[in-house]
């Protein structure tokens, strides 16, 4: 890995990104709406969207940057500018990382809008450190385009890609304690949500939401830092220089 | 640096969905304009990735500038460039030099200079997905060109032009080959044999002649490449 390479890739990304208003708006203002959306539609139960809120923090940067890395990282494949890369000086980990920081840093700022919203205008109840809430989205999104790397390994066409999104992403959405409570869940499926990323992002968010100690919240975190690496991994593993 | 051949390729053996598209070639390439010509699908494209390191080899050695092919010695000395051109749709043409420019560790000045030695000075802030065909072919060519690399693989770089681009092109490749890059061109046109200092034709994984397209054509006693190709594919007795 050479610190030259990896941020030129970063710088890249987000130069890609800057020229793309139309995505760049989607990515900053979407979540921000959504929460706005779910306020209005418990507006008479505020204690339901205190309840979903820090979990929506917690979702958002992982759904969207898993879509739009999966996509990218096709288009590189299938554009032969990855190939391309490949007989450059590039290390398979300038690649990931190089992705990783950039879309790391969009999402420290979605975050930190959407947590600004949420607790600003939609008086969302957060006891936990602010800092702390923007570094739990930030590592989630990290998570959400490293698994986004890995499966776009397994799509020929963006359409293939997109259907990812229902396969991996949206049974994490289900089983993470958004729709029931975790410990209302039938026992399996408990255990099952048990080893999915996502479960520990949310629990994350909401130690921050209901309480100033800290504690869980790290641990939660080293917990998703881990599943973010590991799917660096197996990223990793399935980006070869030499193909069929 | 001593005049090594720029490819020397021994026994090489490719398999690709399970079948062998190249199967025992050897071969060796010098310097100036070689041209690799034969029909779409015998396997151009698969010799030209195995040259530049990317291609999965089942067997045989290919040594590219004296080291293994795609060895981290050889990966900012060897320009290649893809069928599709291989750039950033949605950056400027400048920015995806310039992102070039730093994963090879030249500085930006080096972007400027592969733009204007293929004429597209001008066009610098337009982003890429805007341009014509042709000139989008040509930033890829730029990006290959960065840096002055001892070897350039371009893979039909000159498929779908109009002819006086493509002319303009085969003298930008003699001009590149005159500073001492050795220049490897494919392409399934004919007609592009005779802008080549040396011609390999290839069909169904083998190459089927090699040498000055003078010398092919006189071996054949045929007028034109075309014939030349038909004559020793009905010599050699290949359906």
């Amino acid at each position: 890995m050479t610190p030259r390479v990896t941020l030129a890739i970063a710088v890249r990304v987000l130069t890609q990104l800057r020229r793309d208003h139309r995505t760049l708006a989607m990515l900053l203002l979407v979540p921000c709406l959504l929460q706005a959306l779910l306020w209005w539609i418990f507006w008479d139960q505020p204690l339901v969207f205190d309840r979903i809120g820090p979990a929506l923090l917690a979702i958002f940067p992982f759904f969207v940057m898993f879509l739009v890395t999966s996509i990218t990282t096709l288009r590189e494949r299938s554009g032969g500018t990855l190939e391309r890369l490949f007989t450059m000086p590039m290390g398979r980990l300038d690649f990931l990382v190089g992705y990783a920081l950039a879309f790391g840093a969009i999402a420290a700022v979605q975050a930190a809008l959407a947590a600004g919203v949420a607790v600003g205008l939609l008086d969302l109840d957060l006891r936990g450190p602010d800092v702390l809430l923007v570094l739990v989205g930030v590592v989630d999104a990290v998570l959400g385009t490293a698994l986004g790397l890995f499966v776009s390994a397994f799509a020929r066409t963006e359409f293939q890609a997109v259907q990812f999104l229902p396969a991996i992403v949206v049974p994490q959405i289900l089983l993470c304690g958004l729709i029931v409570p975790r410990d209302r869940l039938p026992r399996v499926l408990e255990r099952i949500a048990d080893v999915m990323p996502l479960t520990w992002a949310v629990d994350a968010m909401e130690h921050l939401a209901t309480t100033a100690r800290t504690g869980a919240v790290w641990r939660d975190l080293g917990i998703v830092v881990a599943f973010a690496v590991a799917a660096l991994a197996l990223g990793a593993a399935t980006l070869r220089r030499r193909t069929e | 640096m001593s005049p090594v051949s720029a490819v020397e390729i021994a026994g090489l053996r490719v398999v690709r969905g399970g079948t062998a598209v190249i199967d025992g070639l050897d071969l060796t390439i010098g310097a100036g304009v070689t041209g690799l010509l034969g029909p779409s699908g015998c396997g151009k494209s698969t010799l030209l990735r195995s040259i530049a390191g990317v291609q999965r080899v089942a067997a045989g050695t290919v040594t590219v500038l004296g080291e293994p092919a795609g060895s981290a010695a050889l990966r900012d000395r060897v320009g290649y460039q893809t069928q599709s051109s291989s750039v950033y749709d949605d950056l400027a043409v400048l920015e995806n030099l310039r992102f070039f420019a730093r994963v090879l560790g030249l500085p930006p000045a080096a972007a400027e200079a592969a733009l204007a030695s293929v004429d597209l000075t001008g066009q610098g802030g337009v982003v890429v997905g805007r341009l014509s065909g042709g000139q989008r072919s040509r930033v890829g060519l730029a990006v290959a060109l960065l840096g002055s690399p001892a070897l350039l693989v371009l893979d039909e770089p000159t498929v779908g032009l109009d002819p006086v681009l493509r002319r303009d092109l085969w003298a930008l490749f003699h001009r590149v080959a005159d500073t001492g890059t050795a220049v490897l061109v494919s392409s399934h046109v004919m007609d592009e044999a005779e802008r080549c200092d040396t011609l390999l034709l290839m069909r169904e994984g083998r190459i089927i002649a090699d040498g000055a397209p003078g010398e092919i054509k006189a071996a054949q006693g045929v007028a034109d490449i075309e014939s030349a190709f038909l004559a020793l594919v009905e010599g050699r007795g290949i359906a």
